[in-house]
């Protein structure tokens, strides 16, 4: 068995977002590959938070504080997710308006700005 | 029959939205409320709170869903929030440290505990609810615009 | 009983509130947005010359949020650094502010403007203020979004593909920044920079150290537009309107870019002679690319934007440097950037608010008819390519002589004919735009509103006399103490942790 085989994974999927963004021609794939990159860097973070044989970081009237997994990343997360919502709403808007401008999708068509 | 398919969606989902969109709001309250005791708070609950209205438009057409809350108002809650938050933080300003927690804490697990952590999320709450259903009536009514002009 | 530390977190607090003010009334109250604009400005500009001094007096100024200690807690610090660029992001935003009084009338929702402006102000406060590595990601994205929001703001056709184009490798950048935060907090288990100063310290060098620093200066050079990652701003600077093209390439690029790059790299995880060696190498290598490519555009903004590459190179080669003069340069050529570039762009604002148009060739003549534009830009354009007395000639020669004194006679040389090349390029606007014969459909234009003339005014001012801020006595408080607080290091950790 690969040794942190979940990390590998994970980097691999930032690798497909990167590659999504870098070379498909709609702007639609290319929003698609960033929120694929958004997704995988907060998995990265959720499983940098993991130990071994942890639970659900829950305070309740009856557990003790034993063996639960690093609460921190998982509020980092939260706000990671709320930035990248924003990020995602803003793009598709700026598409939106590029289509209603443009007529087209396409970036090999959208070259108004030279030199 | 045109008209029909100009406001919303088939009879049946109109009967079923009508049972189940309060429940859906209430829902994103009780996250909200107990969002410091189990997981959840300002932000989960918001979203919720904003699918609610979300659903009402799909369901029944604009007309309906902003009898429930106009677009002004939508901008007014948003703006309302933020500034709620940041008079809880500027409060705790004066008193000694931004963001400190003034209020008494009363005993732990209880509904009202924790200072002002509760405050702090009903103030997300409405930011984001009114700021998620602002987006989707830009996203959505833009459009009509566009197949307009064209 | 008020505590001299409290002034910190008001900078970031003052224009939170005011962008939802203006969020909340001025959609019916027009003129309420000027007001709370300017006062918000005002205050904070009057703010950052009160911390000035008062790290002149205390040296350091420590404030715990929510009343939290280190390493648990979110601290914000004041030292010498973080008052530096107070001043001159306040400054810049404060003359901005006044200019676009004027200047937005164009547009039509001057409130959503006004709202965004103080949005990306208080992200570029809290990126200075802030001690704790994630708090300062968040502040970066708050400013970095409100920046892809102003690019767009008049939504052509250009801008809106310039605003996309920025906002796709904006995002990408931020990204790796996020990646990279992530990597440091699995292998020192703390957010705090000082305690990661510190475990850094005992740990030493290793591979996630290097993939780390990496990452970073990927992240950082997208945001602050070093070579290799430079691509997005010829087309985002001159596509937005002529107030926030002043603010993203005077002070957003900055603040964002190199100072966080500086305060990662020289006080986390301590410099090293790899790290300095790529720093001189991509600095350079920005000098002479942004100006090559600068000689042969005809767009007025977009020159201009070119040249921002070039004189962000001359900064990241101070500061690679790494000896105590060059940082003092490169901080030095920072503000003075700042100030004549942000007036360079309102000038070109100027321009197209009478006469509507950006080309060079068809101007001609302007200064007979706006004298103070053309006096200013003037100012503006011999500052920029380093004539004396005016002050870039100071901030370039202080690079020049830290490179040689510290025998990197080619890099030296390279800085030169950049200058050289720059001063060429400006003299080629100055003589299209301003001197030279009156065109026929240019003898109806006015100069510009007060406002405007007045903001325009000030920054050339500032220009004239900037050149005293290298005097000893002076430096000692501003520029000095700057450049100490990046030269001590992994110390950093020590002082703040002392005097929590």
């Amino acid at each position: 068995m690969i040794p942190y085989l979940p990390y590998w994974l994970c980097l691999i999927l930032f690798c497909e977002g990167l590659y999504c963004v870098l070379r498909k021609r709609n702007l639609i794939k290319i929003i698609v590959g960033i929120m694929i990159m958004d997704y995988a860097v907060n998995l990265f973070f959720v499983l940098l938070a993991y130990k071994i044989n942890g639970r659900a970081p829950i305070l309740s009237p009856d557990t003790t504080i034993m063996n639960m997994v690093d609460p921190l990343p998982h509020a980092l997360v939260l706000t990671s997710i709320v930035i990248g919502l924003a990020t995602t709403a803003l793009f598709i808007a700026i598409a939106i308006r590029i289509y209603q401008k443009y007529g087209t999708f396409d970036i090999t068509k959208i070259k108004e700005l030279k030199g | 029959m045109s008209k029909e398919r100009d406001k919303g969606m088939s009879l049946i989902v109109k009967t079923i939205t009508r049972l189940t969109v309060g429940l859906i709001f209430l829902y994103g309250v009780y996250i909200v409320a107990h969002g410091h005791l189990s997981p959840g708070g300002g932000f989960a609950g918001g979203v919720i709170i904003a699918l609610s209205f979300v659903h009402l438009m799909l369901a029944y057409g604009k007309e309906e869903a902003f009898k429930k809350l106009s677009r002004a108002g939508a901008s007014v809650f948003e703006s309302l929030g933020a500034i709620m938050f940041l008079t809880i933080a500027l409060l705790g300003f004066f008193g000694g440290y931004f963001f400190l927690n003034f209020v008494s804490k009363g005993t732990p697990f209880r509904l009202y505990s924790s200072g002002i952590i509760p405050f702090c999320n009903i103030a997300i709450c409405l930011k984001v609810g009114a700021g998620l259903f602002a987006i989707f009536i830009a996203l959505v009514l833009l459009k009509f615009d566009v197949e307009k002009k064209q | 009983m008020i505590e001299t530390s409290q002034i910190i977190p008001l900078f970031v607090a003052i224009p939170l509130g005011g962008a939802f003010l203006t969020s909340l009334t001025s959609k019916k109250l027009n003129w309420l947005a000027d007001i709370l604009g300017i006062g918000a400005t005002l205050v904070l500009f009057v703010l950052s010359l009160m911390s000035v001094r008062l790290v002149y007096l205390y040296d350091i100024l420590i404030y715990k949020v929510g009343a939290w200690n280190p390493p648990i807690g979110i601290v914000m610090v004041m030292d010498g650094l973080t008052s530096f660029m107070l001043v001159t992001v306040n400054l810049v935003a404060f003359l901005i502010a006044c200019y676009s009084i004027n200047y937005m009338e164009k547009f039509t929702s001057k409130w959503s403007f006004y709202t965004l402006f103080l949005l990306m102000l208080a992200g570029m406060n809290g990126v200075i203020v802030t001690g704790d590595l994630f708090n300062l990601f968040v502040f970066l994205e708050i400013a970095a979004i409100a920046s892809y929001a102003l690019v767009a703001f008049g939504t052509e056709k250009f801008e809106l593909e310039a605003a996309f184009k920025y906002a796709v490798m904006g995002s990408v950048g931020s990204l790796f920044i996020l990646l990279g935060i992530g990597f440091l907090y699995g292998y020192t288990s703390t957010l705090n920079m000082a305690d990661m100063a510190n475990v850094l310290k005992e740990k030493g060098v290793s591979n996630v150290t290097l993939m780390v620093s990496v990452l970073f200066l990927m992240g950082f050079g997208f945001k602050a537009a070093i070579v290799p990652f430079h691509a997005w701003l010829p087309d985002a600077h001159p596509s937005a309107p002529a107030p926030i093209s002043a603010m993203l390439s005077g002070v957003l690029i900055k603040s964002l870019g190199i100072y966080a790059l500086c305060r990662i790299v020289f006080n986390i995880i301590g410099i090293t002679a790899p790290i300095s060696n790529i720093l001189m190498f991509l600095g350079a290598l920005s000098m002479v690319v942004g100006v090559f490519l600068a000689i042969g555009q005809w767009d007025f903004k977009r020159l201009l934007a070119y040249h921002s590459i070039s004189q962000i190179g001359y900064v990241v080669l101070g500061i690679g440097i790494g000896t105590p003069l060059g940082i003092l340069g490169g901080l030095f050529h920072l503000f003075n950037h700042s100030v004549f570039k942000s007036l360079l762009f309102l000038n070109s604002g100027a321009v197209e608010y009478s006469t509507g148009t950006r080309d060079l060739k068809e101007m001609g003549g302007l200064a007979s008819k706006m004298p103070m534009t053309g006096s200013t830009s003037f100012i503006a354009s011999m500052s920029i390519a380093g004539i004396p007395p005016f002050n870039g000639f100071w901030s370039k020669l202080i690079i020049i002589i830290a490179a040689v004194q510290a025998s990197h006679y080619w890099y030296a040389f390279w800085a030169v004919l950049a200058s050289i090349l720059t001063l060429a390029s400006f003299m080629k606007v100055m003589k299209y735009a301003f001197l030279g014969k009156l065109g026929e459909k240019w003898s109806q234009i006015k100069e510009v509103p007060g406002f405007m003339q007045l903001s325009m005014l000030l920054l050339a001012l500032i220009c004239v006399v900037g050149g005293l801020l290298v005097l000893p006595s002076v430096s000692e408080v501003f520029l000095r103490k700057a450049s100490d607080a990046l030269l001590q290091g992994v110390d950093y950790a020590t002082t703040i942790l002392s005097n929590v």
